[in-house]
């Protein structure tokens, strides 16, 4: 179970809002990269998220580049979750892949700061502050085992091969 | 069962002879390909999968193209870690530094991604090859890592939209404008996870530099890929580059989309997406009369870096100046851009107005180098990106345009339309 509060974010939230080019010369240094995530959407975010806090977004979320640091250093910063009404395909593919859990369902009744819980296996988000449920659906099962592994790499590390 | 375009492509190298959109398959790609930016981290993940040799030499693609000429010493690391690779493994299409395009424009004119084929590249803007009528499809770099281990990629079969687009298209309106408007149209998720398959007359007579960037901007769309049926100016382009065989693959005329949308190229403007999102596209009139000054104007990108492209911005800029207190900044495509803008003379038009004309890199596009913004300032660019941040500062901003709009608004200051200049098309 995954519990932590929430912290909003709008509608199209970028790869350039997440991880911007001007900051790539920290590009080799994710740890510190990640000290400046979603820096150009919230400049607060960084300094004040706990361990375990949800990001959550409006509808697609991660549009753009393909930059895999934007979901790296998402979790990387000890961020949860990113729960979203969409994504953007190819970050939500490199979530996966990252070992960043993704989260698609409605997020308009969650306010700032609501602690959440969500259960990833049941498909359910509840929020405990408003005192409500939301169910969404489980990934395909490659997908869950992939996430549960940690990422890809450590998934074809443990499994040999990737069976569809 | 009729399939489209899209599906046949990912019938072919999923080895079975048909697929429907939402089933996952494990397909092979022709070519695997990354950047200087995802393939670091790409060589790192590719290592720890414990695989000695990359799936093929020849279709493991490795492109310097964002950072380059090494920017700092951080670029320098990086791109010495792609080098290494490439020697290590004998990789036979590493392009060095002074032999580096960008890579959408490089590729195909290296004849390296072909008609029918599936290409994954860790850039999101892998899809600029569905002009040629081939699958291709941004990744991350993990994914880029198993498929150069493996030379294979799972996918989700998208469902396909269709774009009929009809009529001919007005005074100065280019691919550009055309897929500007389009992406206005859908909005910046309007085509998630789907293919966007381009087609109808306008389409059929539009070159192919206009092609690739129409094809370049669908993940601006959201979209999987975007594809173009091969027609005879494809294989015209295609012929006297391809070192391998290819097939030419056509959607069933009875295939089925998630549904058509017919677009009157006649209706179509030339386009100014303003900030922070390309799907705010509006006329160039609009942007005119809100007097929106510039203090960069970037002609370049894997969207408009092609000779075609210089060509427009140079006509305009003949006999011209760039404004005063206004940088213009040009980025040829590829070497054999560049070359071929000097023998025509676009390099002297350039040097003449006052710009700067650059060695093809990606630069300032993502905010790399190369033209960075500072707080407060603003930008036209032919690049395919308007974001918060993109080309700099976050208070900065960048407004899209195609190549001639981009040169009148470097003469004016403002942004600005060619006909202002008094010009009239070709």
């Amino acid at each position: 179970m995954l519990q932590g509060k929430a912290w909003l974010f709008g509608d199209d939230i970028s790869t350039d809002h997440i991880a911007p080019g001007r900051l790539f010369h920290l590009r080799s240094n994710l740890p510190e990269l990640a000290k400046h995530v979603l820096e150009d959407a919230r400049s607060e975010f960084a300094g004040e998220m706990s361990a375990g806090d949800f990001v959550v977004g409006g509808r697609n979320f991660g549009l753009g580049s393909s930059r895999e640091h934007a979901p790296t250093i998402i979790k990387l910063a000890g961020v949860s979750a990113v729960v979203a009404k969409s994504f953007a395909r190819i970050f939500f593919r490199n979530a996966i892949n990252v070992g960043l859990p993704v989260v698609i369902c409605d997020t308009d009744r969650i306010k700032e700061h609501d602690k959440l819980e969500v259960d990833l296996a049941a498909g359910v988000l509840r929020n405990v502050t408003r005192g409500y449920e939301e169910s969404f659906p489980a990934l395909p099962p490659v997908m869950t085992a992939i996430l549960q592994e940690g990422g890809l790499v450590p998934y074809v590390q443990k499994h040999g091969d990737l069976e569809i | 069962m009729p399939m489209t375009i899209t599906e046949k492509i990912l019938a072919r190298h999923a080895g079975g002879d048909e697929v429907r959109p939402g089933q996952l398959i494990e397909a092979k790609v022709d070519v695997a390909l990354a950047n200087d930016v995802t393939a670091p981290i790409a060589i790192a993940e590719f290592e720890k999968l414990g695989v000695e040799r990359v799936f093929d030499v020849d279709r493991v693609i490795l492109v310097p193209d964002h950072f380059t000429p090494n920017k700092d010493i951080k670029s320098a690391q990086q791109t010495k870690m792609m080098r290494n690779f490439a020697r290590r493994q004998g990789l036979t299409n590493y392009f060095e530094q002074g032999r580096v395009g960008i890579e959408h424009v490089l590729l195909p004119e290296q004849g390296l991604v072909l008609p029918g084929d599936l290409v994954v590249g860790a850039d999101s803007h892998t899809c600029t090859y569905g002009a040629l009528g081939a699958f291709a499809t941004g990744v991350g770099s993990t994914d880029l890592a198993a498929a150069m281990a493996t030379g294979k990629a799972w996918f989700k079969v998208p469902e396909s939209i269709k774009l009929v687009y009809y009529g001919t298209p007005g005074p100065w309106v280019e691919g550009k404008d055309l897929i500007l408007y389009t992406i206005g149209k859908l909005g910046v998720d309007g085509a998630l996870y789907q293919a966007m398959e381009m087609t109808g007359e306008a389409i059929d007579r539009l070159p192919m530099y206009g092609r690739f960037t129409m094809a370049n901007m669908v993940i601006e769309a959201g979209a999987k890929n975007g594809i173009i049926a091969p027609d005879d100016a494809t294989l015209d382009y295609v012929r006297p580059r391809a070192r391998r065989d290819y097939e030419i693959l056509m959607s069933d005329a009875d295939a089925d989309y998630a549904y058509v949308m017919e677009i009157d190229v006649a209706r179509v403007k030339p386009q100014v997406a303003f900030p922070p999102l390309p799907e705010n596209s509006r006329d160039v009139e609009t942007a005119v009369n809100a007097g929106i000054a510039v203090d960069q104007v970037v002609v370049g990108s894997c969207t408009n870096g092609r000779i075609e492209d210089l060509r427009q911005a140079a006509r305009v800029m003949a006999g011209r100046k760039v404004a005063p207190y206004v940088r213009m900044i040009i980025l040829p495509g590829t070497q054999e851009i560049f070359l071929q803008a000097m023998k025509e003379g676009l390099v002297e038009t350039f040097v003449n107005a006052g710009a700067v004309f650059s060695t093809p890199t990606c630069g300032p596009c993502l905010g790399g180098h190369m033209g960075i913004l500072a707080a407060g300032e603003r930008a036209i660019a032919t690049t395919n990106r308007n974001f918060v941040g993109r080309m700099g500062h976050p208070d900065s901003e960048v407004y899209l345009s195609n190549p001639a709009v981009a040169a009148a608004s470097a003469v004016m200051g403002r942004i600005a339309s060619p006909e202002e200049l008094g010009l009239t098309p070709d």
